[in-house]
């Protein structure tokens, strides 16, 4: 990869394909697939190198609009497609798009062994907390009580929280972004995209059919300051409309404390560190619905949690060299004489 | 010379063309062990031979009882042998569950060879004996010869200076058993005394007892004064050359590793396990320095889609399971119809429905292989006839897959997939060449049309990687040519028929269809397909002999059919279908042909017996 970022050799436009983009106008996906178009000029990766896997559901569209190679394969299963493909060919730049009835109801089980396994690939989960293209069902992230048309009297459902679940799952690399928020959905993919492992991006992702304004407290300009944080590795957390709201660990409790009230400093701050598994853990626990008021604790964004850890099709050919090594290129006809042969005539 | 061994006694040897021996006891006697020794030893003696292992669905069910009976029965000859055999010559029997599960698979005067160990009262109330009565000691088993022998008891004076454990002992008493047998056949203990040395290299002292109790059965054969008989079992007149023992799951593994080679193209085997097929899965995990990426994947869905996976990227992606894991695939197989990615599916069927019969054989899924799709999905299908040719029909698979970029089913079955017999061995430099539709620049000008065809209805392979082949596949329909999404109502039906006759024309890629045996017109016609050929093969040979007007077809290609089966079983005034199902092939065959094929099914989970085929057939004849 050789292209710099300096001189790129591709702009947006060559990630384009020439197919119709049939999402709804107004839909959160339109901006994701500009982000992605955006920052793939830059990581410098070459066009034919590129495969995008998508599942089943809207978002899973999203491989015919990437002028690049693709495959719109079954529902929820497009990680498992991923992991052959990656095998087969581990130069690849593998993009799994999938969204969260894809990759958390129908597909949970491909998405943990996914993440376990970390394969060098990354994935973007859009997650706009409804069934799109079934036409409004609640899915596995809706909120408990949610009503839709699969859950008149409200959804009993308790949701996943999909970046507890991937550190469950032990992934090496966990983040967030939204779609109303483009600089940091970039960011999040550039850091995404040059992580080695899986990297799981979910991306709040709103469907303004069947769920508009689902995440409208985070991107509504009036409140976005105070219930989101953007985190940033070795920065202290701070948020707030002036800046003035900070977290505070309180042993193992994240606390909102007012930085203007004199009792604490920046000093005082819990510092992001994205290496910590633990403190990680936290973050992702940072989950219920903000409070009212400045006061409760902010949704996070950005990059949580990032790991070296090898990966699945490096082991897996690590493998295949050291048989090479010991055995020597396979001879077929020893193949097919075996251990134990005898002559008759 | 004067002859002083006056001591030994008259021996009478008596030739066999043919005999059938089944190995029985618990499933940790080491009964599959003491087969597949005969079975070796006997092979490189220069016998045909086919060999049926048979375990217990539950890995150690209770010890003792019918539900804990392992056995292994083998046919060997000096005449050609197509089967395991129908009945038993021997029937050995560890212990008296294994004796009361097999008793009905003995000839008529055939031989049972008993521990009289595994008869203690114990013995006998598990295994279900009423009031724990003896069948060695009430006279019941008149119609057989019984050979009592204390195989436990003589083990351990065997060992009666050794400083292993009774336990340890007791658990080399198969060797005394296959010591007794290697005596009975006149057959050299060298290769089971090399066995013994490679697996228990790090264990001299194992090594020595297993040689010390192969060798006490053997001198207990040949001095004890019970037995006058042995028997002589000439080796085959099998075809010049060299050859191996295979099984039919190696020979699967085998065949795809030789047709990726041949194809010059990596093999990606994507597996879940699951009895029967898992054996594939170890062999094939074995031979990664034939550029073999072999993935346990977390479930069978993933073991196809990451093959198809795999196939997108340019290796042949290939899957095994058995019918319930091949439930699980079908959405899979439709997008890889779709698709149009080679991809090799191979089930190694057991019986069903649902989790059914593990262990044991059957030939119902033929259905499943054919319309197990939503959609109009045809994929090929092929089927294995006996393990060896395993070998030739997984490799067949392979090629139909990548020459024609297509879905393929290989059928095999519990039958064969464990079941032995030799191979003649084949050179690389006899295996045809493989041909990928790979594309490595764009084919319509400066253009790249992924779902154009060539004269076969063939679409052309272009692997991630290339410039200029950027392109999008995927499971909504394709408009022809672009493979862009289309909703277009034309576009839908000629796609339809474009898969379909891409399918059709690969019956002109195969050979004609020929009879096994018999004329080509007749009364009776028997139509046959996978594991049933060796029975099958077996009652048509002796019929033809002996003049009946009787043919046999034997089927390696379920679809497409060979171009020319309509026309030969035209010839005959009746066809009948044997299948372990109530009735699969034949109703294809009716549907298709407009005839009047009959079936013959056998649906307990155990292969035909080449008498029932002779006696359905023999009612055609009155």
């Amino acid at each position: 990869m050789s292209t710099t970022a300096e001189s790129p050799k591709y702009t947006a436009k060559d990630f384009s394909s020439d197919q119709e983009i049939r999402w709804c106008p107004g839909c959160g996906d339109y901006s994701i697939l500009k982000q992605v178009q955006t920052i793939l000029p830059e990581i410098g990766v070459e066009r034919e190198n590129v495969v995008f896997i998508s599942g089943i559901g809207c978002s899973s569209r999203f491989p015919y609009y990437m002028n690049t190679y693709g495959m719109h394969s079954i529902h929820g299963r497009a990680p498992a497609f991923a992991s052959g493909l990656k095998i087969a060919n581990p130069d690849l730049s593998v993009w799994v798009i999938t969204g969260d009835g894809d990759a958390l109801s129908i597909g949970g089980n491909h998405l943990i062994h996914l993440l376990r396994r970390n394969f060098d690939l990354n994935i973007l989960l859009f997650n706009n907390e409804i069934y799109g293209l079934t036409k409004g069902q609640y899915s596995p992230t809706s909120p408990e009580g949610k009503v839709t048309k699969s859950t008149p009297m409200g959804s009993v459902d308790h949701p996943f929280n999909p970046l507890a679940l991937a550190a469950g799952a032990d992934a090496t690399f966990i983040s967030r972004a939204m779609d109303r928020d483009p600089i940091q959905l970039r960011d999040v993919l550039r850091e995404a995209s040059e992580h080695k492992g899986t990297s799981l991006v979910e991306i709040y992702q709103n469907c303004n059919v069947f769920n508009d304004g689902a995440f409208e407290v985070f991107t509504d300009k009036r409140t976005k300051a105070n219930t989101t944080i953007f985190v940033e590795h070795g920065k202290p957390m701070i948020f707030g409309e002036n800046k003035n709201l900070g977290l505070r660990l309180d042993g193992a409790t994240p606390v909102v404390v007012d930085l203007e009230a004199g009792e604490f400093s920046i000093d005082d701050l819990w510092v992001h560190d994205k290496t910590s598994r633990a403190k990680a853990g936290i973050l992702m626990r940072c989950f219920e619905t903000p409070g009212a008021g400045a006061y409760g604790i902010p949704r996070p964004f950005g990059v949580f949690y990032r790991e070296n850890r090898a990966c699945y099709e490096d082991l897996l050919h690590n493998q295949i060299k050291t048989a090479y090594e010991r055995k020597g290129e396979g001879n077929l006809d020893a193949l097919l004489r075996g251990s134990n042969t005898w002559t008759i005539g | 010379m004067e002859n002083t061994n006056l001591k030994a006694p008259l021996r009478v040897s008596e030739s066999k063309k043919e005999v059938t021996i089944l190995f029985a006891g618990d499933s940790g006697d080491g009964i599959q062990l003491t087969g597949s020794q005969f079975t070796n030893t006997s092979a490189l003696f220069g016998n045909d031979i086919s060999t049926f292992p048979s375990y217990p669905a539950e890995i150690r069910a209770p010890q003792g009882t019918i539900a804990g009976v392992s056995g292994f029965q083998l046919n060997f000859g000096s005449i050609e042998i197509f089967t395991r055999g129908d009945r038993c010559d021997v029937l050995v029997v560890m212990n008296a569950a294994a004796l009361k599960a097999n008793l009905d698979k003995l000839k008529i005067g055939g031989a049972i060879i008993a521990n009289i160990a595994g008869f203690d009262k114990k013995n006998l109330k598990l295994a279900g004996y009423l009031d724990q009565r003896n069948p060695l000691e009430d006279n019941s088993l008149g119609k057989y010869r019984v050979i009592e022998i204390d195989v436990t008891k003589l083990t351990r004076e065997a060992l009666k200076d050794s400083t292993l454990g009774m336990k340890e002992k007791d658990r080399s008493k198969n060797m005394f058993v296959l010591g007794f047998l290697y005596w009975m056949y006149n057959r050299e203990l060298a290769m089971t005394e090399k066995f013994l040395q490679e697996k228990f290299a790090k264990s001299p002292e194992l090594i020595e007892s297993n040689l010390a109790v192969l060798k006490a059965g053997y001198n207990y054969g040949d001095t004890s004064e019970t037995f006058t008989t042995r028997y002589e079992v000439k080796p085959a007149p099998m075809p010049k050359g060299t050859y191996r023992n295979m099984m039919g799951n190696q020979a699967v593994a085998i065949g795809l590793v030789a047709a990726a080679q041949q194809a010059d193209l990596p093999l990606f085997y994507g597996s879940y396990p699951i009895t029967p097929a898992s054996d594939i899965l170890h062999e094939l995990s074995k031979h990664k320095n034939f550029n073999v990426r072999s993935f346990q994947a977390e479930d069978e869905i993933a073991a196809i889609t990451s093959a198809i996976g795999a196939s997108f990227a340019g290796n042949i992606g290939i899957t095994a399971s058995s019918g319930p894991g091949i439930a699980l695939k079908g959405e899979a197989l439709g997008l890889a119809c779709i698709l149009e990615l080679p991809l090799v599916v191979v089930n190694v069927q057991r019986g069903g429905p649902s989790t059914g019969l593990p262990t044991k054989t059957e030939q119902a899924d033929l259905m499943q292989a054919f319309y197990g799709r939503n959609g109009e999905a045809p994929i090929p299908i092929i089927a294995a006839s006996s393990p060896k040719d395993c070998f030739d029909t997984a490799f067949e698979a392979v090629r139909i897959a990548v020459e024609h970029m297509t879905p393929v089913f290989m059928l095999s079955d519990g039958y064969i997939g464990n079941g032995a017999e030799p191979w003649k061995l084949r050179s690389a430099s006899d295996l045809p060449k493989i041909t990928a539709p790979l594309i490595r620049k764009p084919n319509a000008g400066e253009a790249f049309l992924p779902y154009k065809r060539d004269e076969k209805g063939v679409r052309p392979w272009a692997v991630p990687g290339i410039s200029g082949l950027e392109h999008r596949i995927g499971g909504l329909e394709k408009e022809d040519l672009t493979g862009n999404v289309s909703y277009d109502p034309e576009n839908h039906e000629k796609m339809v028929k474009l898969r379909a006759e891409k399918i059709d024309k690969i019956a002109l890629s195969i050979p004609l269809q020929e009879f096994d045996n018999g004329f080509h017109t007749g009364k009776l016609c028997i139509l046959s397909w996978g594991s049933t050929y060796g029975a099958v093969k077996t009652a048509v040979k002796e019929m033809v002999e002996e003049g009946y007007a009787i043919s046999h077809i034997h089927l390696r290609y379920i679809f497409p059919f060979p171009g020319n089966l309509e026309q030969l079983l035209s010839g005959f005034d009746h066809v009948l279908v044997p299948e372990l199902n109530n009735g699969q092939l034949v109703k294809i065959v009716r549907s298709e042909f407009l005839i009047d094929a009959k079936p013959l099914n056998k649906i307990k989970g155990l292969p035909f017996s080449s008498l029932e085929i002779r006696e359905a057939a023999e009612k055609y004849f009155v």
